[in-house]
C-alpha cells in the first residue's frame, strides 16, 4: 500500500544563542569585511582562527527517516527535547527542514497546541469557525460539521458565550472537537489530551482510534502518558537527541523511552544519589546488592542485600518494597514490620531482606524500596527512599501468551473448579 | 514512483507566491477580517466611529497649524476636505503598511503552532483597513456634497472613478515597503523601532500636510520636482484630490513612474517574503 507520509533524512538546525549578529550593524559590518576579503571583527578569537562554528549550531533533529501507511496510529516518544515537537513542527509545515524531505498525501490537521487562533472576546461558534478556518476547512465545511462539533464537545448551551468565560477544559473540549472533525488525512497530536478530564479523554483517544482503524487516516502521536500511547498507537517510533534510535512495537518502545533497556547490574550504587524528597539523615541507604539473581532473573525469591548508614539514633526501623511496572505504576507493595528496634548514629550496618514474589508478566520491574520508622501511635516517617533498587525481569510467562498488559501484572492464583453438574438437557 | 500531493524541502527557488494556496485558504481571510473587526470594537462605546475620529483630530491640527499658521493648504477649497482627502488615504496606506510590517512579530502565537499560507494575515490586514477607509470615506463624501450643495469650491470629476484604483495601489505599495520591512525584522529588531518614524518622514515628504504647489521647488516645475514626483504616494494624493476636489492636475508620466515603484517595490517585497516565510518562527 502507498504510503501516507514519507519522511526522508530530515535534518533540522538550530544556532545556540542570539540569532544573527544581533543588529543589522554587525551584520553589515561582517557583510563588508567579507567583501574587502578582511577578517570579521565579529568573529571571537578562536573562530577567526579557524576554529568550526559548530559549536553555536544545535541539531534538534538529525537525519529522521519513516513513513507511514494510512490507517497506521504511530506514537512518537523521548525525553524533553529529544525533537518530538520540532519533528511535528516540521511536518505540519510550521517552519522548513534544513535538509531531507517530507512528502505527503492529502491534508494534515495539526494540534500542537489547543485553540489555536481562539479569541476570548468571540463566541464558541465564532471561534469554532475561526479555528475550523485555521486548520484547513472551508466554510461551508464547518457548517456541514457544526452540529457534530458541538455534539463532541459536549457545550451545546454554552456555544453562543464568549471562551473567556469557558473552564479550561470546556475550552480543550471545543478546540479538540474542532480538530477532530477535519477531513484530514493525518491527523497529528502533541500531548493535548493532557487537559480535559478522564472521560473526555477516552473519548478523545476513541475518535482518534476510529480515525485510524475505521477511516483510514494515519495519526502521529507525541505523548509522556505511556498508558495513551499503548492505547491508541499500533506502532511507535522512539527519539532521543534529534536521532530515531527504534521504529517498531509499542511495548518495545516504551521500554527502551524507559530506559530500562540497559545492562544488568547486581550492585547499585545510592550513596551519592540524589532523592526525590528530603527525608533528614536518620539513615541512608548506601549500596543495594541483587542476590540470588542470574542476569536480572529472579531464580528463587526476591532477594537483597542492603548497606545503609545512620547519621542519628532511629527505633523502630521497618521497610517497604513497592514492586513497579515498567511505566512506574505500582503493582504491589510489600510491607514489614519492625525489623530493627534500635539503631545508633554513626553506625554501617547491611541487612537482606527476602521477598516471595508471584508470578508476574513478562517484562522488566524494578523495586522501589523505602525505609521508615514508627512510633508508639503507629504513625510513620519516612527515613529513606530509592527508586530502582532492583530492577529484576521476567521472561516467561506463565499465562500462555501474556504479551499484553491487558491481563494485568499479577498471575493470580489458579482458578477451582468443583460442584460441576449437568442441570439440563 | 510514488507521488504526494505536497512535497516539503528545505528552500523554494525563485518567485512563488501561490496565490492559489491563498485563494483556497480565503474564508480565512474573510473571518480575520471579520475577526478583527469585531474585536477592535468590542467595548467600546463609539465603536466604529472610531475610525473617523482619528483622521478628523489630525484634519482639525493640520487645518489649523499648516493650514492657517503657515499658510501651506490649498488655495480656493475648503481646508477641511482637503486635510480629509489626504488624511484618508495616507492613513490606508500606512495602516496597510505598519500592519503587514508588524504581522509576523504579532502573530507569532499563531504562526508557531500551525500552518496556514502566510500572505493571509497580511491580505487580511489589509482588507481590514479598508472598512476603516470605506466608512471614513463615505464620511468624507458627506461633506463633499454639503460643500457642493452650498456652493463653495469643490469639483468632483470624472476622475474620481480612479478612486479604486488609487486604493489598489496603496495597497500594493503598503504591502510591499511592510512586507521588506517584515522580512528584515524577524531577523533585526532595529527596523521596527524605525518603522514609525520612517513613516511620520514620509508623510512629511508626501503632499498630506501641506499643498504641493505651496513648496516652491517640489511643485510643478520646480527644481525638485522629478525628484519629489519618485514618492509614489504623491501621485495618489494628487490623483485623489484632482478627481474629488478638482485642484492640481494629473500628471500622466509621473503617475507611470509611481507605478513602476510600486511594482518594483512588491516585487522585491515578493522575494524577501519567499526567502524567509518558511523559516522564520526559527527566528522571530
Amino acid at each position: 500500500m502507498e504510503n501516507a507520509i514519507k519522511v526522508e533524512h530530515v535534518s533540522k538546525e538550530y544556532r545556540l544563542g542570539a540569532i544573527g549578529g544581533g543588529t543589522l550593524k554587525g551584520d553589515l559590518q561582517s557583510w563588508w569585511a567579507k567583501v574587502r576579503h578582511r577578517e570579521d571583527p565579529n568573529l571571537r578569537i578562536d573562530q577567526a582562527a579557524g576554529a568550526h562554528r559548530k559549536n553555536e549550531r544545535f541539531l534538534a533533529l538529525n537525519d529522521v527517516s519513516f513513513s507511514a501507511k494510512p490507517g497506521e496510529a504511530i506514537g512518537i516518544i523521548g525525553h524533553n527535547g529529544a525533537g518530538k515537537s520540532t519533528l511535528l513542527k516540521l511536518i505540519s509545515r510550521v517552519t522548513a527542514p534544513s535538509a531531507g524531505t517530507i512528502s505527503y498525501n492529502g491534508r494534515i490537521a495539526s494540534m500542537l497546541e489547543v485553540g489555536t487562533g481562539f479569541h476570548p472576546e468571540m463566541t464558541g461558534r465564532e471561534n469554532i469557525y475561526m479555528n475550523g478556518a485555521i486548520l484547513g476547512m472551508t466554510k461551508a465545511e464547518i457548517s456541514r460539521k457544526f452540529d457534530e462539533i458541538v455534539e463532541f464537545a459536549e457545550m451545546r448551551q454554552f456555544i453562543d458565550t464568549p471562551v473567556k468565560r469557558y473552564s479550561s477544559g470546556m475550552y480543550v473540549k471545543l478546540a479538540f472537537a474542532v480538530a477532530a472533525h477535519l477531513d484530514s488525512e493525518i491527523m497529528i497530536m502533541d500531548e493535548v489530551l493532557a487537559v480535559g478530564d478522564a472521560k473526555f479523554q477516552q473519548k478523545c483517544l476513541g475518535k482518534m482510534g476510529d480515525a485510524a482503524n475505521s477511516q483510514g487516516r494515519t495519526v502521529l502521536y507525541v505523548s509522556h502518558n505511556m498508558s495513551t500511547i499503548r492505547e491508541l498507537c499500533s506502532r511507535c517510533i522512539v527519539l532521543s537527541h534529534g536521532q530515531k534510535v527504534f521504529d517498531g512495537g509499542v511495548e518495545d518502545a516504551i521500554a527502551i523511552y524507559l530506559g530500562l533497556a540497559e545492562q544488568f547490574k547486581p550492585v547499585r550504587q545510592f550513596d551519592s544519589q540524589k532523592r526525590k524528597g528530603y527525608f533528614g539523615d536518620y539513615l541512608r541507604i548506601d549500596e543495594v546488592e541483587f542476590l540470588d539473581t542470574q542476569d536480572g532473573k529472579i531464580l528463587n525469591e526476591l532477594a537483597f542485600r542492603v548497606k545503609f548508614h545512620c547519621g542519628k539514633d532511629v527505633e523502630n526501623v521497618c521497610a517497604r518494597a513497592e514492586i513497579m511496572a515498567p511505566e512506574n505504576y505500582t503493582i504491589g507493595t510489600a510491607p514489614s514490620g519492625v525489623l530493627i528496634e534500635h539503631l545508633k548514629a554513626g553506625g554501617q550496618y547491611s541487612c537482606v531482606l527476602r521477598l516471595q514474589v508471584p508470578d508476574l508478566m513478562p517484562g522488566k520491574f524494578n523495586v522501589t524500596l523505602l525505609f521508615y520508622s514508627e512510633n508508639e501511635f503507629k504513625n510513620t516517617t519516612t527515613l529513606d527512599r530509592v527508586e530502582n533498587a532492583v530492577i529484576f525481569e521476567v521472561s516467561e510467562a506463565k499465562i500462555v501468551r501474556w504479551v499484553t498488559r491487558d491481563r494485568g501484572y499479577i498471575k493470580l492464583p489458579d482458578l477451582e473448579i468443583s460442584d460441576f453438574r449437568k442441570d439440563g438437557v | 514512483m510514488e507521488s504526494y500531493s505536497t512535497v516539503i524541502q528545505s528552500s523554494t527557488k525563485g518567485l512563488n507566491l501561490n496565490l492559489k494556496e491563498l485563494w483556497r485558504y480565503r474564508d480565512l481571510v474573510f473571518l480575520f477580517v471579520k475577526r478583527s473587526f469585531i474585536t477592535h470594537y468590542k467595548q467600546t462605546i463609539l465603536g466604529p466611529a472610531w475610525a473617523i475620529i482619528q483622521p478628523l483630530l489630525t484634519t482639525v491640527v493640520f487645518t489649523f497649524i499648516f493650514g492657517n499658521i503657515a499658510g501651506l493648504g490649498a488655495q480656493g477649497v475648503p481646508s477641511f476636505v482637503f486635510y480629509f482627502s489626504g488624511n484618508m488615504i495616507w492613513g490606508y496606506f500606512s495602516s496597510c503598511l505598519t500592519g503587514t510590517a508588524n504581522t509576523f512579530l504579532n502573530n507569532r502565537g499563531i504562526l508557531g503552532k500551525v500552518y496556514f499560507p502566510r500572505m493571509v494575515m497580511p491580505v487580511s490586514g489589509i482588507l481590514t483597513n479598508l472598512i476603516t477607509f470605506f466608512i471614513q470615506f463615505l464620511f468624507f463624501l458627506a461633506f463633499l456634497v454639503l460643500y457642493s450643495v452650498t456652493g463653495q469650491n469643490v469639483h468632483p470629476n470624472l476622475y474620481a472613478l480612479m478612486l479604486p484604483l488609487l486604493i489598489l495601489q496603496a495597497a500594493l505599495l503598503g504591502m510591499g515597503v511592510g512586507v521588506i520591512i517584515s522580512a528584515l525584522t524577524t531577523k533585526y529588531r532595529d527596523l521596527a523601532m524605525l518603522t514609525s518614524f520612517g513613516v511620520s518622514i514620509w508623510m512629511y515628504a508626501s503632499p498630506i500636510a501641506y499643498d504641493m504647489e505651496a513648496m516652491g521647488a517640489f511643485g510643478t516645475g520646480g527644481k525638485y520636482h522629478a525628484l519629489y514626483m519618485l514618492n509614489p504616494v504623491t501621485s495618489i494624493v494628487n490623483i485623489l484630490r484632482y478627481g474629488f476636489l478638482g485642484i492640481g492636475r494629473i500628471e500622466w508620466s509621473y503617475y507611470a513612474v509611481s507605478w513602476i515603484v510600486t511594482l518594483v517595490v512588491l516585487f522585491i517585497g515578493i522575494i524577501m517574503f519567499n526567502r524567509v516565510e518558511k523559516t522564520f518562527m526559527d527566528t522571530i
